[in-house]
């Protein structure tokens, strides 16, 4: 899938599913993703862990692992996996618009 | 298209950091897919959830051919420590947790921690001897029955 419309502009994708250029994003995109992986709203703490996760890509290039995350987000293990069920790192990833995560912690 | 994996199943039989990490990160690794997992300790692999040896779990330089160095180095006093405290440089770069609060972490996102009885009753540990996140401690009859539907893993 390498570019499809959402909420009104034409966004690139890997073949994963993944945003290939994370300036592209916004709030609004955000949510269609996140129905897209089964999330109906997105709220405070949804956006607390998807934003750290834009900054840390913003700083480094890569998605922080699952131990920076929960450390430094405010939001802990259980509560990451309640926010993203099926997978925190995938799905956050993804509805944040960066690319698929490279660390295996 | 093959069927994903839904659910694994990891046992852990060895009490040296190298053959305990492994495990640990698959376990961490299957959860952080949204694939189920719990996590069996058997034999000196209970020295990974038993409370005073989990952090001090140390890398094997005995008949371990992949340290490239010749065995009777790997005896001298300090060796082991010192290949301890380098891979635990290492991991500490990529982010991968002290025994402990790894456990801990792989417990919060969902996975199951169990340990097992008869290596239990063969060191003489008791529940209390293990740390908190444990869940239980199983027969390897209730292992299997656990594991119903998992892909099993043995380390």
């Amino acid at each position: 899938m390498p570019q499809r419309e959402i909420a009104g502009t034409m966004i690139d994708f890997d073949d994963e599913g993944f945003m290939t250029d994370h300036t592209q994003w916004n709030e609004d995109i955000a949510r269609v993703l996140a129905k897209e992986e089964g999330i109906e709203e997105l709220t405070d703490r949804h956006m607390a862990v998807i934003n750290f996760m834009r900054k840390e890509f913003e700083e480094k290039g890569t998605g922080p692992s699952i131990r920076r995350l929960t450390k430094e987000s405010g939001v802990p293990t259980k509560e990451l996996y309640q926010l993203f069920p099926k997978g925190p790192a995938k799905k956050a990833a993804r509805i944040a618009g960066i690319k698929k995560p490279q660390g295996c912690v | 298209m093959p069927e994903p994996i839904e659910k694994v199943s990891i046992v852990i039989s060895k009490g040296s950091l190298e053959g305990v990490y492994p495990g640990l990160i698959m376990a961490n690794g299957a959860r952080m897919e949204g694939i189920d997992a719990m996590l069996f300790f058997t034999f000196f692999g209970l020295d990974a959830i038993t409370k005073k040896r989990m952090n001090n779990l140390k890398v094997a330089t005995v008949g371990n051919p992949a340290m490239h160095m010749p065995s009777v180095i790997g005896m001298l006093p300090g060796m082991s420590a010192f290949a301890t405290s380098m891979m635990k440089k290492e991991m500490e770069k990529l982010d991968i947790p002290p025994v402990d609060e790894f456990i801990e972490m792989i417990h919060d996102s969902g996975a199951g921690i169990y340990a097992c009885k008869a290596a239990m009753d063969m060191f003489h540990l008791k529940r209390e001897d293990l740390c908190d996140p444990v869940d239980g401690i199983l027969t390897v009859g209730e292992f299997y029955e656990k594991s119903a539907g998992a892909q099993i893993i043995f380390t």
